[in-house]
């Protein structure tokens, strides 16, 4: 499997504001099921890369794309494709 | 336009930088006054949380950047800044910003890497400037007042990169253990070289104990730490996780 | 509108207008820009191959590339995150010399990578002396973060369409958009008009 410890590779409390700010609430506690493989986790145990150039997270068992948010026009873009689902906490 | 704060938004306040504190040699606490913070009815900030914070120049060009909140709840806000050498914006908080400043916050962020007082042994593992939310959770610790266990594994280059010496020798009932990497000055009776299973094994928390681990630091590491305490019988849900990288402040 | 932060200017240099284009800053750093793991591929097990409706229509080993005419490129990037890089030098072999082995009449191209990236270029862009396949960075070997062992170059478009880790390019009669232009990023990228997002 490909190599998630990169210094550039952080992980989803890296975009608790964005997140926040897209959800209007907390989502790094959400518990997300990667559609590719089933795993079960929080978004802060996602994989992100910021800036390159949208944020992307990965699932932290099978490296398939979870979330994209790109920034186009100061309006944030989400994408959960690649989640089957996405349960918020609380 | 300072938008009026709903409750569950998230919104940009100004924060004036009220002091800046020398800590190392390339990192600066920095102590900001911002209107509701702290008291009474101020904002409910948990220990580990992060702080976004947004730089605007002349021009309209804007970097955000998270940090984690270097201050325990109820006391004035504060975050610790590395300065990364090739970055953009940690370069101007830990030399250009002082006193009087004001740029823009927004916070506290977060619901997954904190801790709110619990009584389960707590095992605090640091990375270099990692150590900043496990500071904060030792702060808050303190002033709760509480006697949970805790110990603090502090991995740095060398001495001198300690953050919060002098704070940290203070804890009562806190465990602290350093562990230097690079060099380490004549007489060093600590632990030198990475935190690593054997290391983990040996001072941290047996997993009998039910401990909740706290690991923060570059992202290697905290790798490296996390599954050598899942190997040492830690549950995966009781390690909590957080890693920084260089890039969040290199990328323009 | 935010209030100006006192002393903030941003890591920026100047440049001259005609040298970078608009909205961009110049960095002498070379920011890794990565939307996934890297994935480290020795040059032994690396190939690279030309796709025509699925099939394959000619491929290179690592050595087989090595072996077509090497040129020496200097040039000037820009990334859609707003930064360039003046001057940058690379050893490459130009995408002209691998399509000339392929007899098409393709209009695009979709490159991709190890890791699963992917992104689309027409083809009147990576030929006519304006693309490479890069495996030298300044004095040494491409590194894995910057996209070694091979990445594509096409630096007149902003860097995201210059993939890392490249494998191949598939043969379209058709625009199709690839990894970041399916989350809105624009189809053709060229920097000089801004293109940053679709409509742009």
């Amino acid at each position: 499997m490909a190599d998630t410890r990169d210094e550039v590779a952080l992980d989803g409390n890296a975009i608790g504001g964005l997140l926040h700010e897209v959800f209007g609430r907390e989502m790094t506690t959400a518990v997300g099921i990667c559609g590719s493989c089933g795993a079960s986790r929080q978004v802060a145990e996602f994989v992100v890369y910021l800036d390159c150039p949208g944020t992307v997270a990965r699932c932290r068992d099978c490296t398939a794309v979870l979330m994209v948010i790109t920034r186009q026009q100061d309006l944030n873009c989400v994408d959960l494709m690649g989640l089957a689902s996405l349960t918020a906490q609380g | 336009m300072e938008g009026t704060a709903v409750r569950g938004r998230l919104t940009w306040q100004t924060g004036t930088v009220s002091s800046v504190i020398t800590e190392t040699a390339d990192t600066r606490t920095i102590v900001f006054d911002v209107p509701d913070w702290a008291g009474p009815g101020g904002i409910k900030q948990r220990a580990g949380q992060h702080l976004d914070v947004r730089l605007t120049a002349e021009d309209g060009y804007s970097a955000e950047r998270s940090y984690s909140i270097a201050s325990a709840p109820g006391e004035p806000l504060a975050i610790t800044v590395q300065r990364l050498d090739d970055g953009e914006v940690s370069p101007y908080l830990t030399e250009e910003l002082r006193a009087g400043d004001q740029l823009e916050v927004r916070g506290p962020i977060g619901g997954y890497f904190v801790w709110d007082g619990e009584s389960d042994p707590l095992l605090l593992v640091a990375g270099g400037s990692g150590v900043v939310p496990l500071r904060c959770i030792l702060r808050h610790r303190d002033r709760l007042g509480v006697s949970t266990p805790a110990e603090l594994i502090y991995s740095v280059r060398t001495g001198p990169d300690v953050i919060y010496r002098d704070e940290l020798g203070h804890y009562r009932g806190v465990e602290l253990i350093y562990t230097l990497t690079r060099e380490h000055p004549p007489g060093w009776t600590g632990l030198t070289g990475r935190v690593d299973a054997a290391m983990l094994g040996k001072y941290a928390w047996p997993a009998a104990q039910d401990p909740i681990a706290y690991v923060c630091g570059p992202t290697p590491f905290v790798e490296a730490v996390a599954e050598a305490l899942v190997s040492l019988g830690y549950p995966p849900a009781r390690v909590k996780t957080e890693r920084f990288g260089a890039t969040g402040d290199v990328n323009g | 509108m935010s209030p100006v932060t006192r002393g903030f200017h941003g890591k920026r240099r100047d440049a001259p207008a005609d040298r970078v284009p608009p909205g961009q800053y110049v960095t002498e750093g070379f920011p890794v820009l990565s939307a996934g793991p890297t994935p480290h591929t020795k040059q032994q097990d690396w190939t690279f191959t030309i796709r025509q409706g699925g099939t394959e229509r000619k491929s290179w080993t690592w050595s087989q590339l090595q072996a077509e005419p090497v040129e020496q490129v200097t040039t000037d990037i820009h990334c859609v995150t707003r930064w360039s890089k003046l001057d940058t030098h690379w050893q490459a072999v130009s995408i002209d010399t691998l399509l000339a082995q392929v007899q098409h009449d393709a209009k695009y191209v979709l490159a991709f990578c190890d890791g699963g990236y992917t992104t689309n270029l027409p083809v009147a862009d990576v030929t006519g002396g304006q693309a490479w396949l890069a495996f030298g960075y300044e004095d040494g070997p491409l590194a894995p973060e910057h996209g070694g062992p091979v990445r594509l170059l096409v630096p007149h478009l902003y860097f995201w369409k210059s993939a890392k880790w490249v494998r191949g390019l598939d043969l379209l009669d058709h625009d199709r958009p690839g990894f970041w232009e399916t989350y809105g990023y624009n189809m053709y990228g060229d920097p000089w008009k801004e293109q940053r997002y679709a409509g742009d």
